[in-house]
Order: structure tokens, then C-alpha cells, then sequence
């Protein structure tokens, strides 16, 4: 069909800039996880812990604030932000949240310092390919994987790629609860994979289970199951942050958390 | 329950019912189970009128079994294993008894105490998944999957095969069943949206507008007009993202790549859309039961943003229309009868491209769809072409129908309080962008949640898509799997 070029060419280019600079990384509004102000916590309040669906949140009186808030349970509901009476709790954009470490995506009154990826070889910067696996989804976080694949995002500009198979793969992307019957298909590709290889959870629901968490069905995501060398929580991550968790696993990008708590 | 008629019956009578329901040109939906208290179990069976008006309920005990309506009524027969592997409950008579939601080797986490059947016999449940059994070596046999290429759900497909030519085949979707609906209960109905919205991502509005309707039905609450029309405009919103996105995706499996990028770059500028009016591009945290969760502002700039998508998404479809060898390729491929699709339950745009002219928003109207002009697209040939028409028909008529709701917009609140009343029972419905969608919800005696049964629209169209793929040839299968638009979260949830 000649006029299917004529088009792509007369269309010009879709692609973003971002993460280069002056480019618009696509999230204009998106909310991200609540922002918390400990100072602004009422003692004996406990509105957002009765309110959370997914068990981020629970009233701790020896924990800073008098609370744990944990963002890899995190669900990006709102209802805490909707619920807290004194704005202790309030909507953000913070939504790029790639840690390498589980306990960061606890939040802590202390800065961690930043780290420097060296889990990742160098090698892997220019080049790396995925395999992806949906252990038990809702199809909201494949919807936003093969958005990456758009003209908009088009991720082979980073040199990141998904192949069908598992022996091509260094990295395993998981997505979903893991549910009992993904278990062992999910294991099966791990171990059909050549060292070195690489694990990332995306989503709240691989991360930690994420609101189907407890049933007959579901574990509680990775927790146990393979070993991770990135964690995104999100429901679901947007494009961006997926890129910007690939980025932060090669190396090529600081983990935004850590670069937030020190208040940059 | 509440948005339905009929009553208590007998289980024994439920084939004379179905049989005068189907003279009468009504339709079987589903039938559910659930446990009113403790070691009892009880079955409700909805079913659609003839023509417009209230849906159907009926309820009855079954003692340890019931009879199986699958002869009767084909597509009942899902629902009816569903409730063997969850409750364990027997269906005599039932053609197909194998297990489909759960493994062989896992107990039904719901057994009542009295009133399930220890002893039912489940012919064909030693069968691993209801595969035929072929002594033809000449038949060549290709498992496909769960983890399958490419970024895709997971799901098994078998098939029985010679040559390019597929002889059987069959789709095992539950690896990715999580319970859901188990997951509801105990729940307040406010953190009940919250799951809703979590059953099947790319349906996020449709559930949870179902999931409100079926509470606000249970509490007789009245949403405020201006939240009916916003929520209208959300529901049509995910409608354009979808069907741009399945356009898209159609066209990637004819390997008409620019075509493929064009639809899903419109579908990224819907979701970007999406993000800038309420801070999801799944459209999530917004409807709430009683209304919306907060008011959006889509006055000053939406009408603008969407009047440049519609002469973009209308020369992509035009274009389409004019490439041969994508139409080619989709003219009589996965052929659904009218017969078929009635009887094994087709719904949504696949029933509506085989002759069958229901559309919930216009036949059982809710939010705001009895005051807008609606048109719905209706085929006959049945074909993987006649699928993808009408849902292009379907975007220019959500473009339409957002339009109207943007001049119709009147100043107002957006929330009426609602307060549980424990016992309360309702039944919501959406039309999403797969078909028709039903949450029954259940309160308890704490007025926390106790059952929700979700019935959704990838269930009922996995059912009806192995008849199209039967005798048909290997070339065709992601053609014609891409035409019917489904998801497996939703069928499985």
C-alpha cells in the first residue's frame, strides 16, 4: 500500500525527545504515589490506614509520623490523600519510582544516599532484551508495556528491545500477582534464561501481590519466588516510568527516589 | 434484587423456565453461586427480556446438585463449571464437566457444608482441560504458551493440526485467575470501586461503573446529573482507546505497519487525554458509588483536544478502508454465525457483527445514555471485517456522543452520600467496549461487602471464539484472534 508510506512520511516524527532534554515525557497530570508530610500527621488519627485497599499503610506509634507507609503496596487509589484531614497525605506526581532495593520503596524521614548500579554490567547499557511475563495481571501494566513500542515512546531508540525468547533474554519482567497456576510457567522461563540475567517486578502487583494479594489464587508477586534486581511499583506504571526503571537497571539513570530525598 | 424481577423457584424447574424463555426470545445470561449464610448454598440465574425492560433474576437451593441448563441454553455451560470448581456444587447432566477455572488438584475454596455434593460424579473431570483424545498420527498436536511471544497475556492454546489446516482448538485462559470476587467480600463499597477498577485494566471505567451501579441499585441512591454525564464521558473515553488500540493491533497482524504505529499512536493520545482530565490514563479513581470521587473540568479544553483526534482517527479508519491487503485478509476470516453467536452467548461488537442488534446503553439504558443520541452499529456477514466496521463505526459515535455530552454539561455536584444497609442486594451493567458486563453484588449483615459476581464480556466471547477457529487454517488464527477484541484478565479475573 504506497499511500501507507506517504502517510508515515507526511505524518513527520511522533517520537518524544524525553528522557534527552526539552522532550515531554507524556504524563501531563498523571497522578503518582501520595506525598507524605509527617509533620502534618494528628496523633491518634488513622483515617488513611482504614481507608487503604491494599495495605499500604498502617499506624505504627514507635514508626516516624506515627505511621509505615510502604509504596511498593501502593495502589495509586487516592483514598488516603482524599481521606487525611490535616494534608499530611497529598496527591503528587511522583510516579517514576525504580528502586533496586525493596526496603526504599518503604518511606523513611532519612535521605538514602544514592546508589551506584553495579549490579548491572556496563555491557547491558547499549544493549539489553527483555522477556516478559504476565504472572497473573489485570492487563492494565501489559496495556502500558506495549505502549512503550508506540511512536511515541519507541523504545528501540534506547536500544531496549523484547524477544520471544527467554534464551535471547537478560532481562525477566515480570508483571501480576503470581498467581498459583503462573507459578511454575514463570520459574520454567527464569531458569531457560543464560547467566547473567536480571529480574524486574513491575507493578504494585509483582512487587508485592498487589490488591489481590491473600486470595485462594494469588501470592503476593515476586516476594519468594525469583530474585529482583529492580523494583517499580505503580498500578499501573506509565510508560515513562517504565523507561526511567530500565534506565535506573542499566545504570543510565539515577534511582529518582533516592535523588528526591535528598530534596533535589 | 434490586434492577431485576422474578423470584424464588425450585431448581428442578429451572429447564421449563430457560425452555420459556428461549420461545419467548429471551436470553440466558449466567448463573452464580453464593452462600447467604454459613454451610448454605444458593444459585441465582439472570437472564435478558425479550426486548427491553427489567432483567430477569431467579433463585433457587439446589440440594447438592442442580440441573444442568447447558443443553438448553450452550453458553450456560461455562458458568455452570465455574460454580462446580468454586462451590462444588454438581450439574447433572452437564455435557462438558471437566474442571475450567482451577487445576485438578485444588478443593472448591467455597464448598457449603450442606447443599454441595460430595459424591457427584464429574464425567470427563479425569481428562486433563477437555482435550480430545486423537489417534491419528498423521494430527499433529502444538502447545502454544502460557508465556507466549511478545508482550501478551498468559494464556495456553492447543492445536490439533495438519498442515496449515487447524482441526481442533483449544484455549486454556486461567492461568491468570486471581479470585476477584473472592477478594470483594468484606470490602466497603467505597474500596470496592478501587478493586473493580483492577478486574481488567483496559475495562477500568466499565467495571467500575458497573460495580456502582450495581451498589447505588442496592442502596437506592440517586446520582447526581451532573455525575450521569461524566460518567458517560469516561465510559466513552475508554471506548475510543480500545477500539483505536484493537484497530491498531488488527492491522499489525495483516503486517500493515504504519497502519499498526498510526492506530496506536491515536490510542497513546486518548490515554494522554485521559491523564490530563483525571490524573489516570485508565481513567481510574474517579467513578465512585454515588457519584464521582471529584469533579473534572473537561469544559474549557477537552471539545478542542478531541475535535483533532476525531479527523485523525476518521482518516485512519478511511485509509484502512482503502487497503486491500488488509481487507483481503479479514473478509471471511472467523465466520460467527447468528446461531452460534446467540447460542454460546457472543456479545458486545462480536455479536453485533454477526446480525445481533443489542447494545446495553440503548436496550437497558443507565448514567446518562437515555438522553443521548445513540447509534449502534450493527453487521451481518459475521467476518473478522465485519467485527473491525463495527467498531469503527463505534469510535465515530463515542466521538459523537461525547461531543453532546460536552454541550449537555450543566454546573452541579458530582456525589450523593450513600450508607450501607446490611442484607441489600443489586445488580449493575454496563455496555464496555468488549459487550455486556454485569456486577450482582451481595451485602452482608456487617454492610460490608459479602458477594460480588462479576460477569464479563471476555468470559462470554472466549466461550464463542474457539467455533470460528475449528476448520479453519493456521494463517488466519491471529487475524481472526485479533478481530475479536479480547482480554484474558477479564475472562479469568
Amino acid at each position: 500500500m504506497a499511500f501507507w508510506t506517504w502517510f508515515g512520511l507526511s505524518e513527520g516524527k511522533a517520537t518524544t525527545a524525553w528522557p534527552g532534554r526539552g522532550g515531554d515525557d507524556g504524563q501531563q497530570g498523571v497522578l503518582g504515589m501520595p506525598r507524605y508530610a509527617p509533620e502534618r500527621c494528628e496523633a491518634g488519627c488513622s483515617e488513611c490506614a482504614a481507608v487503604c485497599p491494599s495495605g499500604a499503610i498502617a499506624v505504627a506509634p514507635g514508626a516516624p509520623g506515627g505511621m509505615t507507609l510502604d509504596y511498593g503496596s501502593c495502589v495509586v487509589c487516592q483514598l488516603c490523600t482524599e481521606a487525611c484531614p490535616s494534608g499530611a497525605l497529598s496527591p503528587s506526581q511522583d510516579w517514576a519510582f525504580g528502586v533496586r532495593r525493596r526496603e526504599d520503596l518503604l518511606w523513611s524521614p532519612t535521605a538514602q544516599p544514592a546508589r551506584k548500579n553495579d549490579a548491572v554490567p556496563r555491557a547491558f547499557r547499549r544493549s539489553l532484551h527483555i522477556r516478559h511475563v504476565d504472572a497473573g495481571s489485570c492487563n492494565g501494566c501489559e496495556s502500558e508495556l506495549q505502549a512503550l513500542n508506540n511512536p511515541f515512546y519507541n523504545l528501540h531508540r534506547l536500544g531496549i528491545f523484547f524477544t520471544a525468547s527467554p534464551r535471547f533474554a537478560d532481562l525477566l519482567l515480570v508483571t501480576g500477582t503470581v498467581t498459583h497456576a503462573m507459578l511454575a510457567p514463570l520459574r520454567a522461563t527464569w531458569e531457560a534464561m543464560p547467566e547473567p540475567r536480571f529480574v524486574m517486578a513491575a507493578g504494585t502487583c509483582a512487587v508485592s501481590g498487589g490488591i489481590a494479594r491473600g486470595g485462594y489464587a494469588c501470592g503476593s508477586g515476586l516476594e519468594g519466588v525469583l530474585p529482583v534486581d529492580l523494583y517499580l511499583p505503580g498500578c499501573p506504571p506509565n510508560p515513562s516510568a517504565i523507561i526511567t526503571a530500565l534506565l535506573v537497571l542499566q545504570g543510565r539513570m539515577p534511582e529518582r527516589m533516592a535523588r528526591d530525598r535528598r530534596g533535589e | 434484587m434490586k434492577g431485576t424481577e422474578g423470584g424464588s423457584v425450585a431448581c428442578e424447574d429451572m429447564p421449563e423456565i430457560a425452555r420459556a424463555l428461549f420461545a419467548a426470545g429471551g436470553r440466558m445470561q449466567m448463573v452464580y453461586a453464593w452462600q447467604p449464610e454459613e454451610g448454605v448454598a444458593e444459585l441465582r440465574y439472570l437472564a435478558s427480556p425479550p426486548e427491553s425492560g427489567r432483567f430477569l433474576m431467579w433463585r433457587c437451593r439446589p440440594d447438592g446438585e442442580a440441573p444442568s441448563l447447558a443443553a438448553i441454553w450452550p453458553a450456560m455451560g461455562w458458568y455452570e463449571r465455574e460454580v462446580m470448581d468454586l462451590f462444588g456444587l454438581g450439574f447433572r447432566n452437564h455435557p462438558e464437566p471437566n474442571r475450567l477455572i482451577l487445576g485438578d488438584d485444588i478443593a472448591p475454596p467455597f464448598r457449603a457444608e450442606r447443599g454441595a455434593a460430595e459424591g457427584v460424579e464429574r464425567r470427563g473431570a479425569d481428562v486433563p482441560r477437555g482435550l480430545p483424545e486423537l489417534d491419528q498420527p498423521d494430527v499433529q498436536l502444538l502447545p502454544f504458551g502460557p508465556v507466549r511471544a511478545d508482550v501478551l497475556e498468559s494464556a495456553e492454546f492447543t492445536f490439533f493440526y495438519v498442515g496449515e489446516r487447524i482441526l481442533h482448538y483449544h484455549p486454556h485462559l486461567f492461568f491468570k485467575h486471581r479470585g476477584m470476587e473472592q477478594r470483594f467480600a468484606g470490602l466497603t463499597p467505597t474500596a470496592g470501586a478501587v478493586m473493580a477498577e483492577r478486574v481488567s485494566g483496559v475495562g477500568s471505567v466499565a467495571h467500575g461503573l458497573a460495580y456502582c451501579q450495581a451498589i447505588e441499585a442496592a442502596l437506592s441512591c440517586e446520582v447526581p446529573r451532573r455525575a450521569l454525564y461524566l460518567r458517560v464521558l469516561l465510559a466513552e473515553l475508554e471506548r475510543l482507546y480500545n477500539h483505536l488500540h484493537y484497530l491498531g493491533h488488527l492491522a499489525g497482524t495483516t503486517t500493515l505497519k504504519v497502519a499498526e504505529a498510526q492506530g496506536k499512536l491515536l490510542e497513546e493520545r486518548v490515554k494522554q487525554l485521559n491523564a490530563r482530565l483525571t490524573g489516570s490514563r485508565f481513567l481510574r479513581g474517579i467513578i465512585t458509588p454515588g457519584g464521582l470521587r471529584r469533579d473534572l473540568a473537561p469544559e474549557d479544553w477537552l471539545a478542542g483536544a478531541l475535535a483533532r483526534l476525531r479527523a485523525e482517527a476518521a482518516r485512519f479508519i478511511d485509509l484502512l478502508e482503502h487497503s486491500d491487503s488488509h481487507r483481503d485478509r479479514l473478509i471471511t476470516t472467523g465466520r460467527l454465525s447468528r446461531p452460534v453467536a446467540l447460542d454460546q452467548g457472543a456479545t458486545g461488537p462480536v455479536q453485533r457483527a454477526s446480525g445481533i442488534d443489542r447494545d446495553l446503553r440503548r436496550d437497558h439504558p443507565y448514567a446518562a445514555y437515555a438522553e443521548l443520541p445513540l447509534t449502534v452499529a450493527v453487521r451481518e456477514e459475521g467476518d473478522a471485517y465485519a467485527r473491525a466496521l463495527v467498531r469503527a463505526a463505534e469510535i465515530e459515535a463515542s466521538f459523537a456522543l461525547i461531543e453532546r455530552v460536552l454541550m449537555l454539561l450543566e454546573e452541579g455536584k458530582v456525589h450523593e452520600a450513600l450508607s450501607a444497609v446490611p442484607g441489600a442486594e443489586g445488580l449493575g451493567w454496563a455496555e464496555s467496549p468488549r459487550g455486556t458486563l454485569f456486577y450482582a453484588v451481595h451485602f452482608g449483615t456487617d454492610g460490608r461487602l459479602k458477594r460480588v459476581k462479576i460477569k464479563s464480556p471476555s468470559f462470554s466471547n472466549w466461550r464463542v471464539f474457539p467455533f470460528t477457529v475449528h476448520e479453519t487454517n493456521m494463517m488466519d488464527y491471529a487475524i481472526n484472534e485479533a478481530s475479536f477484541g479480547l482480554t484474558i484478565a477479564g475472562c479469568a479475573r
